[in-house]
């Protein structure tokens, strides 16, 4: 059993700030356990989110020592023997109390991805996928919705007015994860560009870096996404055969009643 | 009609208010600084080369330097002209290579793995992850004349083209041995080494990854895309080393090419 420094934000986003705390650790630990040691001993009234602490309900997200990460998955023994531990909450998002967060960005962009669309003459038990065929979405599939890469994305951690126009990088990758699909039949890619915001990720990928679940977000989601909207606004022959119209297929719009605002940009 | 809208966010609430850059206390800032000097050392050293007009072509041995091919200026060796040349003299700030370079420098310029680099290193836009960076505002590639990295794939065609000219440059250059013929010195080596580490560069970027497999939806109805997908798929998850390794390749070539045809070092020779 050691002692050490934790420095924990207490209170809401506006008013809060560190309190410094000499807490107990013992071998094995994580820093969700610390945490639950001070709620058992100095702080009874400490919020901290956590369900699983299995690194898979992805409830856990804070900033340690300012890097974003599951605060059951960091182990205590990867610190310096001295060194003080800072625990924050997510940057990103408004802060209800303590290490909570209200993710509600998140879910709003969620809604606004248009949902996966089957051949309308699809019957059930028709698809036939072959592994091929799923590879490369069951990487996405992976996602345990932490939210972690949403947080540490400069676009709207750095810019908070960026957040109507950008959907963050998880969302981004659910688009290219339907746009993949060998049974999909809507095309994202436009409102991928100009509602999604895709134009504003710089592929410096951040949020591959903090992934607990080591999703190539930027390799496998996010730079063929760029492709591919390239191929249907980028590429002068689809341009071209557009003006003079040849090009089939309806752009997909956003699905009515998703946004609380207006003003997106087309309209 | 139902509304899908989530509930908002709840009003009154705020992030948290930290005023430090970052709390990050491991050692962030290295990698943006060796990023932005090893940039910065292969272009100065890239300008001055390009700008030389001379060292480029060893005529004993063959060897020309990636740095001036295809040589098209009127003031080129003959020899080392292997695509022929423009009827005109070059002043002295256009490179023997004029036709190349540019686009090279474009197909690098606008690569998502150099794009990564120095948008970190150099605009610092992240420089390093959660730390805050210094800009007022922010929007990215969406916008002039940022969305024009959008036409990476046309450099990507127009370097492949040019790596079929590297290619044949060091193919050429196994055919002037010391009795005339074939013959193998060390320069021969470090041509072919160079290309074949151009070559991996070029096909592991994500525009080939994207064109010749990733673009269909259905892998299993198009096996070859399929197969052809995944090989680049193995080069791809490498193309910062290839991205790096290439640089200093580079380097080392045209650096030994000037070397040999300046006559500093004389080239070992391994076979005739
Ligand atoms: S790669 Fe794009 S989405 Fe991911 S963190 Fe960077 S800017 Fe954001
Ligand atoms: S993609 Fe990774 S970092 Fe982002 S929410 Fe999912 S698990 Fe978390
Ligand atoms: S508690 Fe579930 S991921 Fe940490
Ligand atoms: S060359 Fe790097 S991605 Fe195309």
């Amino acid at each position: 059993m050691t002692k050490r420094t934790f420095n924990v934000w207490r209170g809401d986003g506006g008013a809060g700030a560190l309190a410094a705390y000499e807490v107990e650790v013992n071998e094995g630990e994580v820093v969700l356990d610390v945490l639950h040691r001070l709620q058992a001993t100095q702080a009874p009234d400490l919020a901290v989110r956590w369900n699983c602490k299995a690194g898979k309900c992805g409830s856990c997200s804070m900033e340690i020592n300012g890097r974003p990460r599951l605060a059951c998955m960091a182990r205590m023994s990867t610190f310096a023997p001295d060194e003080a531990v800072t625990v924050t909450p997510m940057r990103t998002f408004p802060v209800i109390r303590d290490l909570v967060c209200d993710v509600s960005y998140n879910y709003q962009k969620a809604r606004e991805i248009p949902s996966f669309t089957p051949p309308p003459d699809a019957k059930p038990g028709d698809f036939r996928m072959r592994q091929a065929d799923v590879q490369r979405m069951q990487e996405f599939r992976k996602c345990i919705e932490c939210f972690l890469c949403q947080n540490v994305c400069h676009v709207i951690r750095d810019h908070e007015e960026n957040k109507e126009s950008f959907s963050g990088p998880r969302f981004l990758m659910r688009v290219a994860e339907l746009e993949m699909h060998p049974e999909d039949t809507a095309d994202r890619r436009a409102i991928a560009q100009d509602e999604f915001g895709l134009g504003y990720c710089n592929i410096t990928k951040c949020c591959t870096e903090v992934c607990p679940e080591n999703i190539k977000i930027t390799d496998n989601a996010l730079i063929p996404l760029k492709e591919r909207v390239a191929d249907r606004k980028y590429d002068p022959l689809v341009w071209l055969g557009s003006r003079i119209g040849l090009r089939k297929g309806a752009d997909t719009p956003l699905p009515p009643n998703t946004r609380t605002t207006t003003a997106t940009p087309e309209q | 009609m139902t509304s899908t809208l989530p509930p908002p966010e709840r009003a009154g609430l705020a992030r948290a208010r930290i005023s430090a850059r970052t709390l990050r206390t491991d050692r962030w800032w290295v990698a943006p600084l060796l990023t932005t000097l090893g940039l910065t050392a292969f272009l100065v050293y890239g300008l001055v080369r390009a700008l030389q007009q001379d060292h480029y072509w060893a005529a004993d041995h063959g060897y020309l330097t990636p740095f001036y091919s295809p040589c098209i200026a009127a003031q080129c060796a003959p020899e080392a002209a292997h695509f022929g040349r423009l009827p005109f003299e070059f002043p002295w700030w256009l490179p023997y290579a004029a036709i190349s370079l540019p686009f090279l420098l474009l197909f690098r310029f606008t690569c998502y793995y150099y794009r990564k680099a120095y948008y970190r290193s150099i605009w610092q836009a992240p420089t390093a992850c959660a730390v805050r960076e210094p800009h007022k505002r922010y929007t990215g590639e969406s916008r002039f004349p940022m969305i024009g990295q959008n036409l990476h794939r046309y450099f990507f065609y127009i370097a492949l083209v040019i790596s079929v000219v590297n290619t044949y440059d060091a193919v050429l250059a196994l055919f002037h041995g010391e009795q005339g013929g074939f013959g193998i010195g060390l320069g021969n080596l470090v041509l072919l080494g160079n290309v074949v580490l151009l070559w991996c560069y070029t096909l592991s970027c994500h525009s080939c990854r994207h064109v010749f497999g990733g673009r269909v939806n259905s892998f299993g109805r198009s096996p070859v895309r399929y197969w052809l997908w995944t090989q680049i798929t193995r080069l791809n998850t490498r193309h910062m080393t290839f991205a790096w390794i290439t640089l200093a390749t580079l380097v080392i070539t045209d650096l030994y090419v000037a070397l040999v045809a300046s006559g500093t070092v004389s080239d070992p020779r391994i076979f005739n």
